[in-house]
């Protein structure tokens, strides 16, 4: 397990230092200006000088500013991130709920009805982009039933935000929909693979019934990868975020650096790019980690 | 489930590129007249705010989604495969300083690498396909990969190396060619992907610029004024872009079944 442990901390430090090198690639290719208010008098210098002084910088908390004179970029992080963990972290909750039974149920009944239409609305929600599906949520839901709100809540209190329920609704749900439809793809074939193995075989012999086999072996077996799966989608919901912050005029994290792409605002971008990805870099870290706790194959085999 | 894949695709790109030969409409000029009509008689589909008919607006529009969504498709299958085969061929520190990359790259989201990117260089159709491609290749690189590092201990390509074939070769001759049927399965989930990608990037305004039209700019101005409820304007290029990316993602899962039923069969 040590050893495990010791070689996945390595490969997830070598990540994160990539990361930071990748990010700061990106600066490269932006206008002079932008990149003289990320890396400041370093601008002149060499590229593995700018690279290092723009390192420590970020070392100390410092991410730049948003314009000349003005809030720093991690003050804004610091508002809109809260935010961002709401949603995303409602949403994900109710797709695990949803996705895990919905994969399996198809996986053990594929031809029944409930197993095609399951099947039909996980292609349909995986095929909607979020900005559709949350579009169409608004006009029938929101404008049109008027039943919830057509932006997202708007106080600055974090209290009022998680109890305004009107206005977090469609929010939520829209990001909850597509995580579901690829969460439960996940699942499907997760639980597929399980019930061709020998150990689903072996219970049926032993007399078994159904109900048994799918809960006490498909379903905790098929459980383990579902840690992975929520370390791996974690840039893709962020990403689906991002698309539902701006569409419901969310303010979190998403929200800002899409404002910040219309206002050709660097620093803020950049500062919030490398938030994204060393967050899901150590995600995949204690996925693993995880994984290698519940399941003893793994860090056998691999250390 | 592959034939009724391939039977939408073909319909869809009959309707886009075949569509506006039969039903012609004028997608240049504004007409405020007949701006935010209802789909009724003469306007199938309705009008837009620019009061341009809807439905050949969606198949004009489809033009663009398909030609950068196919193109940023296939490049990102070829550079992730290229990537892939080399990693797993030669393997060891090669391969750890390789997929360490595709990790880091991956770790991103995608969508805001975008975003940094069109916010620096003027979004055009041939800048889009390349963008997309360049952060979509990875996950390719990653099946590819584990896919040449079972391949490589083969005997067809062990030959090569007794033989003293260059490395490069081996790579393109017997590792890329025989993952074939694994890369076929991504290019299908890649064009998905990527018409899924250029419709977000548009939506938020930073894909197909005006006057040029696609799915996702047709929402981006539907948006505007979805407080209206302008359903039809939302709903129409809604449902081509989901038909397209269904289709490509069952296209891919009916190829994945066959060749796994395939390799048990032997």
């Amino acid at each position: 397990m040590t050893a495990f442990l010791a070689r996945r901390m390595l490969q997830a430090i070598a990540v994160v230092i990539l990361v930071t090198l990748i990010v700061f690639t990106l600066l490269e290719l932006a206008p002079g200006p932008d990149r003289a208010a990320v890396v400041g008098t370093a601008a002149h210098s060499q590229f593995l000088v700018q690279y290092l002084s723009w390192l420590g910088q970020v070392l100390h908390g410092n991410l730049g500013v948003v314009s000349a004179g003005g809030e720093s970029v991690a003050a804004l992080l610091a508002t809109s991130l809260p935010r961002t963990l709401i949603l995303v972290g409602f949403s994900t909750l109710i797709a695990l709920a949803v996705a895990i039974p919905a994969g399996i149920f198809q996986a053990a009944r594929p031809s029944s009805v409930t197993g095609h239409g399951l099947r039909v609305l996980t292609y349909v929600f995986y095929s909607m982009p979020a900005f559709v599906l949350g579009s169409v949520l608004i006009l029938f839901l929101g404008v049109g039933a008027r039943w919830f709100g057509a932006e997202g809540p708007q106080y600055a209190g974090l209290g009022q935000v998680i109890t305004d329920w009107r206005d977090l609704t469609l929010p939520v749900l829209t990001l909850a929909l597509g995580t579901i439809a690829i969460f439960a793809r996940y699942m499907r074939s997760a639980a597929a693979d399980s019930l061709d193995e020998e150990y689903v075989e072996a219970a049926r012999a032993r007399g078994a019934d159904e109900r048994r086999v799918l809960l006490r072996h498909v379903l905790r077996n098929s459980l383990v990868p579902v840690v992975t799966l929520l370390g791996l989608s974690i840039p893709q919901i962020l990403g689906g975020a991002l698309v539902v912050e701006s569409l419901f005029n969310f303010p979190g994290v998403g929200f800002q650096i899409w404002q910040a792409a219309q206002n050709h605002n660097v620093p803020v971008i950049l500062g919030f790019t490398l938030v994204f990805g060393v967050g899901a870099a150590i995600g995949s870290l204690l996925a693993d980690i995880a994984y290698a706790l519940l399941d003893p194959r793994v860090r056998y085999a691999r250390a | 489930m592959g034939s009724a894949a391939v039977a939408i695709l073909v319909a869809m790109f009959a309707f886009c590129f075949l569509g506006p030969l039969v039903y012609h409409t004028d997608q240049v000029h504004v007409f405020f007249k007949f701006a935010n009509l209802s789909p009724g008689a003469g306007h199938p589909l309705g009008t837009d705010a620019d009061g341009d008919d809807e439905l050949g607006r969606v198949m004009v529009g489809g033009q663009a989604s398909l030609e950068v969504g196919i193109a940023a498709g296939l490049l990102a299958a070829f550079l992730g495969s290229l990537w892939g085969a080399a990693s797993g061929y030669f393997g060891g520190v090669t391969d750890a300083v390789m997929m360490r990359i595709v990790d880091a790259g991956i770790a991103i989201p995608t969508i805001v690498v975008l975003l940094l990117i069109v916010t620096i260089y003027r979004p055009t159709e041939p800048v889009l396909v390349l963008v997309i491609a360049a952060t979509s290749w990875l996950s390719t690189a990653r099946l590819v990969r584990a896919e040449a590092l079972a391949l490589r201990t083969r005997e067809y390509v062990q030959m090569v190396r007794v033989m003293g074939g260059a490395s490069p070769r081996a790579v393109l001759r017997h590792i890329a060619p025989n993952a074939l049927g694994t890369i076929a399965v991504n290019v299908s989930f890649q064009i998905g992907n990527a018409i899924l990608i250029l419709a977000t990037l548009s939506y938020l305004g930073l894909g197909v610029q005006f006057p040029a039209v696609d799915w996702g700019n047709m929402i981006f101005s539907a948006v505007q004024t979805i407080s209206s409820g302008y359903w039809w304007q939302i709903v129409s290029p809604g449902v081509a872009i989901m038909l397209v990316v269904v289709a490509f993602t069952m296209l891919g899962d009916a190829l994945r079944d066959g060749l796994k039923s395939k390799s048990r069969g032997r």
